[in-house]
């Protein structure tokens, strides 16, 4: 990144151009290697069950829908006999399944185990953001007595290893009849997802003027209205930013998905390692769910990329 | 780009300003909202991370097993801390952890911090092949750690495929999830892939944050180009390195997802770090107060590591 007032173009310490060529050889060939498990999950969704497992792996193959049926299928076993007298399949994947003496009975899980994905990300996404930007706004504005040691337990709440919050959070959820519901999952990821929403939200609105709403309480403002008509649209985009996060966060979630919930409010990180097929992993359905799953998160890489670092530190460092 | 940096003097300039009279007498004082804004957050909190640390510590005084919540409840006082700390198992998995932290903040230090210090050659097209970079460690880690598992399988894995093509040994001679020497690397090496970019982004900010001019001043001076990398780039990228560390500490010891999809724990106990032993006594064996012992232990060991840490870090910082 330029520094203000340095040239960079004609500067002694531009890199030469050879240093320039092996630098950028040395990279992308550091980030074609990473790439290519997940190259590898989109292929084998779209392979058939004994291409998947073929030795040597093959690289090229017919597409196959099989993974992508049994992902939103389930399927069962049929006799050939009781399969001919069936009428005409409906579909492809009916038409694939019985090609193997299966009919599709049902849609699987997926779907639902997807749909409390959202919910839940969306849900906890919404909640941590409204508790965030007003915490970070009262953090930011107003002198509070220790304000310091409330801003670091709150970024302490984070420390805690997930497995040992579980234990009580499960003992909790059982006498209130919590568990395995939405809203309790709801609730435990805006718990955890606050403190960073709370100190990334601080940092942009440190940055937003006190001015402006100087101006606009001159102006007649009450401090709720200029809270809500200069301060909020200032900080559009780190409000953005800040949901993103929470939203990875929670979309990813695993730990306390797995020891929390078991049907009603599973998520699809739970259910995903455990799709099964006929003796044992069916492979290209779990590579057709993962790569479902992981399809939004890429997208939001890229609209975040300007605002990573910050994200990550929990703006400890600001660009 | 730098650390929180000191708004003090703008934040005096604003409180000298007198306060506007008009929202003191109109709407709700600046107080209430202060404690309207910051209230929700910390009931919140209250209700979700700390009412359960103080519950779990309650429990660890006590003989409470959560499958049976009808048996007398007995108070051990401090027995259940005796034996965590006496648990030759508990040691093994510290040990455990102690060996994947160590080798996974080395690998992904040293590459990430390559891989940054390559990028700021500024190749042309590097925006676009550092965005690409980090995408692994936006996505979920049970659901890509689980696939692993499939490119691990020592017939048909891609792994052991890739592994063979370039170094002869055949491909079912080994077994990356299933030999007790190789288990732990193969843990090593899905978090390493995952979370170099991590420290990647982290040494970048870094590495750009020196100005330019000194490097300027160094060439004037005809510093060798080794000279001015350990005497000016390494020094002054350090604090952000440490930084990197330090976040990487935090999260590997508590680590779960991957583990748990990868190993969970085997074979035998070669791969149980903290979390999984963690997982077992509450969650298998239903040992409720002693696993609540346990997550104290766990969670004072990293509050207390990372205050060692963070000290260190300033006195770098500040040097």
């Amino acid at each position: 990144m330029p520094t203000p007032g340095i040239s960079h173009a004609h500067s002694v310490v531009e890199p030469s151009s050879l240093s320039k060529g092996i630098a950028g050889v040395l990279v992308i060939l550091y980030a074609v290697v990473t790439m290519v498990p997940l190259a590898w999950i989109f292929l084998t969704g779209l392979k058939s069950g004994p291409d998947s497992i073929a030795y040597p792996p093959k690289v090229l193959f017919e597409p196959s829908a099989e993974g992508y049926c049994n992902l939103f299928f389930s399927r069962s076993r049929q006799t050939p006999e009781y399969i001919a007298q069936l009428p005409p399949s409906s579909g492809t994947c009916d038409s694939l399944a019985r090609s193997s003496n299966m009919v599709v009975v049902g849609a699987s899980n997926f779907m639902p185990r997807f749909l409390n994905s959202l919910i839940i990300a969306f849900g906890s996404t919404a909640l941590s953001v409204v508790l965030g930007v007003t915490a970070a706004y009262a953090f930011s504005r107003f002198k509070m007595p220790l304000k310091d040691d409330l801003m670091f337990f709150i970024l302490s709440t984070r420390m805690m290893p997930p497995i040992a919050v579980a234990i009580p959070i499960y003992l909790m959820y059982r006498e209130i009849g919590l568990s395995d519901t939405r809203l309790g999952m709801i609730l435990l990821y805006t718990a955890v997802n606050v403190s960073l929403a709370v100190w990334l939200l601080k940092g942009f609105i440190d940055e937003i003027p006190p001015e402006y709403e100087e101006a606009a309480l001159v102006d007649g403002y009450t401090r709720l209205q200029a809270f809500f008509k200069v301060v909020l649209p200032q900080a559009a985009t780190g409000i953005v930013a800040t949901a993103i996060f929470c939203l990875i966060f929670a979309w990813n979630e695993y730990a306390f998905a797995v020891l929390l919930t078991s049907g009603a409010a599973q998520t699809a990180p739970p259910f995903i390692p455990i799709i099964i097929g006929e003796g044992g992993q069916d492979w290209p359905a779990v590579a057709a769910g993962t790569t479902l799953f992981l399809l939004p998160i890429l997208v939001f890489t890229v609209l975040l990329r300007k605002h990573l670092l910050r994200g990550i530190t929990f703006g400890a460092i600001r660009k | 780009m730098t650390f929180i940096e000191p708004r003090a003097l703008l934040e005096q300039a604003a409180r000298a300003t007198p306060e506007p009279l008009a929202h003191r007498v109109r709407g709700l004082s600046d107080r209430a909202i202060a404690w309207l804004f910051i209230a929700p957050t910390m009931v919140l909190l209250l209700a979700i991370n700390i009412f359960p640390l103080l519950w779990t510590i309650h429990l660890s005084f006590t003989n409470y097993r959560a499958n049976r919540p009808n048996a007398a409840l007995l108070d051990v006082g401090i027995d259940n801390y005796v034996s965590v700390l006496t648990d030759p198992d508990v040691w093994a998995a510290m040990q455990a952890t102690a060996h994947f932290l160590f080798w996974t903040i080395f690998l992904q230090t040293l590459i990430g911090f390559a891989l940054a210090y390559l990028i700021d050659r500024r190749f042309r097209g590097h925006g676009f092949w550092t965005t690409v970079i980090l995408i692994p460690m936006m996505l979920s880690p049970a659901v890509v750690g689980n696939f692993w598992a499939f490119l691990y399988q020592p017939q048909i894995g891609l792994f052991n495929y890739a592994v063979s093509f370039f170094s002869g040994v055949p491909p079912s001679s080994f077994e990356m999830i299933g030999s007790v020497k190789l288990a732990p690397w193969s843990i090593i090496i899905v978090d390493t892939w995952m979370w170099t970019p991590y420290v990647m982004l982290i040494c970048l900010a870094g590495l750009r944050s020196i100005p330019n001019y000194i490097y300027e001043a160094a060439e004037v001076d005809r510093a060798s180009k080794w000279r001015q990398f350990w005497s000016i780039t390494l020094p002054m990228a350090l604090p952000f390195i440490m930084l990197a560390v330090l976040f990487r500490g935090i999260e590997n010891f508590r680590m779960f997802d991957m583990v748990n999809l990868l190993t969970s724990g085997g074979p035998g106990s070669t791969t149980e770090v903290a979390s999984i032993t963690l997982k077992r006594e509450a969650f298998e064996k239903w040992r409720t107060g002693y696993s609540s012992a346990f997550a104290i232990v766990l969670f004072v060991t990293v509050f207390g590591l990372a205050n060692i840490y963070v000290k260190a870090l300033n006195r770098v910082k500040n040097r």
